[in-house]
């Protein structure tokens, strides 16, 4: 019963961890970036979604659409304000851009959230669930946007696979991740693979921070805790490699269910981590990663 | 590159002067023209948090009220906010800051024992009258009966945890062990300081009001996934979760709703007692019960309502409970100050002892030197007591004690009662 229990929750919650993940870890591989206002877009996601359902009356469904089209122009924000001005800066030297756009998004992830916190407090904000009711999944009582959340996870990871494999924009974008000079060489544009990129993780990341709204409640006091997440699930699976992110929410995942479940709610994130350090030291280029 | 001046400038000043003019006559008049230099009264909340905000909007207004009708011996009232930022490090520093720099006469902080804790002891040595607004740790009085020299210049605002669990008891007996028959109980508190003695005198005072306590869990306020822990207590079978949570709130109610958990929750959940809570739990707040200072409607006292509904009327939410509190001490430190003749700060404790003060959460006394919870607030039938309120289709009912009550307890219908689970 608690072994079914387990596999129920520890899916939602992993579906969502892998879909943030994947946005981030996809942009680093395309464009180096490691975003750590990550948590911050979520953030801004899930309050302007439950802004827009609640006072502005919206409704759940639009305001879901503008909770993901807050996480985008949120992305965008990150990209234009903090990530390309350092990039394009000549007073910081080349070798030192990414540790500049580490602490520049990190610097702004924290304006985000201390923004939110003073506007709108930092109280949890939650939207209605997409579906309300409970269904009984052979006597687990699961409530059916739990269930509604995974599948909208993977129907997004899904659409992202199609839009990479199959689109000739996402094979330029996978083209990118593995040599971008080559890319530019064919005649692309870099700067639109970023841009597109960008695109692309927002809206992932718009509709994590949405979901998980639905789902647990998200504060701003969460979004360092969020970025830490999806920093130490994709470091696990391996920097830059989608599958490998994908693998790693599970495990990261079902780890921390099954410790809430089975030892204590209190030590929940604490096997992961350890788990994360083993691999740092074991394998550093992660579960599946590459390089 | 300077604007050039504009060419109406002259007429524009005389404009603006004028104004300025008229608005200092209306001051002064609405005022009758402060007799002397203002008292100054440090307020340390916490704006990003809706209990902490509450705190220094009520406390602004009580002082607009008192300067309205002419302060305090002719003397202006004047509040100074700080934003602790529910930091013992920065509460600190804006107390001493009001007391160095500011050079207020009094400070009213706080809804955390964590923080009244941390600057507890620096009304000690800066000799400066202190209350608190909702901090419930026993150790607070505490202090303060064990080194009374030096600690007397701290006082409670509201009931400590003791009191507060006490309060509980006796409301779970009449609401939900009598109707309903409940026998048992699993408690479930976030780990704080104020939860230590409340849960101490919850496992007390539980099993005497006839809930056996099958199960006691404190989890990390940081938690934000309940699902495990409620399928713990659900596996344990208790009639009625009793909570005792304040720093978190939203996030147990609304997983509590859509997970369906069968079992009522009720005790202390100090987020839901303000207005605000409905719409941030989008409603699964239904059916939810909570000790509060007061309830918006409910004549605790005479004053309760007035306040209420004028706090409404200015900031759009009802006060959260330190809300109630906050506004209530300001007056009891201007009836205090009035009392002692001054701000001397021994003078104003003298005073403060002797408050007997009916505000808005009932009629408010401090305990004495020799009682145990020294300058706590007194407890009691006809002193303060406290409301149970039940959230109800978006509004707070007040549901205990039965003099004050609005209505009945009504569970949402996922919830299963004793009686319906015996047929």
């Amino acid at each position: 019963m608690v072994g079914l229990q387990i596999l129920i929750d520890g899916f939602a919650i992993s579906s969502l961890y892998g879909l943030g993940a994947v946005g981030f870890t996809l942009m680093f591989g395309v464009s180096g970036v490691l975003n750590l206002s990550h948590g911050g877009i979520m953030v801004v996601a899930a309050v302007c979604g439950w802004l827009a359902a609640g006072d502005l009356g919206l409704g759940v469904y639009a305001g879901t659409l503008v909770g993901v089209l807050a996480g985008m122009l949120a992305a965008y924000a990150t990209y234009f304000v903090v990530v390309r001005p350092i990039q394009r800066s000549r007073a910081i030297p080349r070798e030192e851009t990414e540790i500049f756009v580490l602490t520049g998004t990190l610097l702004w992830g924290i304006m985000i959230q201390d923004g939110i916190a003073y506007l709108f407090t930092d109280n949890p904000v939650t939207t209605r669930p997409l579906i309300s009711g409970v269904t009984s999944i052979a006597g687990v009582r699961t409530p059916q946007n739990e269930i509604m959340i995974a599948a909208l996870c993977w129907a997004a990871i899904g659409l992202l696979w199609l839009l990479v494999n199959r689109t000739r924009a996402g094979k330029a974008l996978l083209a990118a991740s593995m040599n971008p000079r080559g890319l530019t060489l064919l005649g692309f544009e870099l700067s639109r693979m970023y841009l597109l990129v960008w695109t692309i993780y927002g809206v992932l990341a718009g509709i994590a921070g949405v979901l998980l709204a639905s789902f647990l409640g998200v504060s701003s006091a969460n979004a360092g805790q969020l970025t830490a997440s999806a920093f130490s699930i994709v470091v696990l699976g391996g920097l830059g490699s989608v599958s490998g992110s994908l693998v790693a929410a599970y495990l990261v995942g079902y780890l921390e269910t099954i410790t809430a479940y089975l030892i204590a709610p209190t030590l929940r994130p604490i096997p992961a981590l350890l788990l994360l350090v083993l691999v740092v030291y074991l394998r550093p280029q992660g579960l599946l990663g590459r390089r | 590159m300077p604007r050039p001046s504009h060419p109406q400038t002259p007429t524009r000043m005389l404009h603006r002067l004028l104004l300025a003019g008229a608005a200092a006559t209306t001051l002064a008049l609405g005022a009758s023209a402060w007799a002397a230099e203002p008292i100054k009264i440090g307020v340390i909340g916490e704006e990003s948090s809706v209990a902490g905000a509450s705190l220094t909007k009520a406390a602004q207004m009580a002082a607009d009220e008192i300067n309205a009708k002419g302060g305090v011996d002719g003397r202006k009232l004047e509040i100074i906010t700080y934003d602790d930022h529910s930091s013992a490090a920065d509460a600190v520093r804006a107390f001493q800051r009001a007391v160095n720099q500011d050079k207020v006469s009094a400070v009213v902080a706080t809804y955390i024992s964590e923080v009244a804790l941390a600057i507890e002891p620096w009304s000690a040595r800066l000799h400066m009258p202190l209350i608190t607004a909702g901090a419930a740790s026993t150790d607070i009085p505490k202090h303060v009966h064990d080194d009374y020299a030096h600690y007397k210049y701290t006082f409670m605002g509201w009931l400590n945890s003791a009191f507060i669990a006490q309060s509980i008891c006796d409301a779970e007996q009449d609401m939900l062990v009598g109707p309903f028959h409940m026998k048992t109980a699993v408690v479930m508190s976030e780990d704080a300081a104020w939860t230590t003695p409340l849960d101490e005198a919850y496992l007390k005072c539980l099993p005497k009001a006839g809930l056996k306590v099958l199960d006691h869990i404190r989890f990390n306020p940081d938690t934000t996934d309940f699902t495990p822990i409620f399928n713990k207590i659900e596996g344990e079978h208790p009639d009625v979760i009793i909570t005792g949570i304040s720093h978190v709130g939203v996030q147990p109610t609304v997983q509590w709703h859509d997970q369906q958990v069968p079992i009522p929750m009720a005790g202390q959940s100090s987020q839901a007692t303000t207005s605000s809570f409905w719409k941030d739990t989008n409603g699964a707040a239904e059916g939810v019960i909570t000790a509060s200072a007061a309830a918006p409607g409910v004549a605790t006292t005479p004053k309760t309502v007035p306040f209420t509904n004028d706090y409404i009327k200015r900031f759009g939410d009802t006060p959260a409970y330190d809300g109630y509190t906050a506004y209530d001490m300001i007056y009891v430190l201007a009836e205090a100050i009035k009392r002692a003749g001054s701000t001397d700060p021994d003078r104003m404790v003298e005073a403060l002892e002797k408050t007997d003060y009916v505000g808005t959460i009932g009629r408010i006394k401090f305990y004495g030197k020799d009682e145990l919870y020294t300058h706590g607030l007194e407890y009691g039938r006809g002193l303060v007591t406290g409301v149970d309120i039940q959230w109800q289709s978006g509004k707070q009912v007040a549901v205990w004690p039965k003099e004050l009550a609005q209505g009945k307890v009504i569970f949402p219908t996922f919830v299963k009662l004793p009686q319906q689970a015996a047929k």
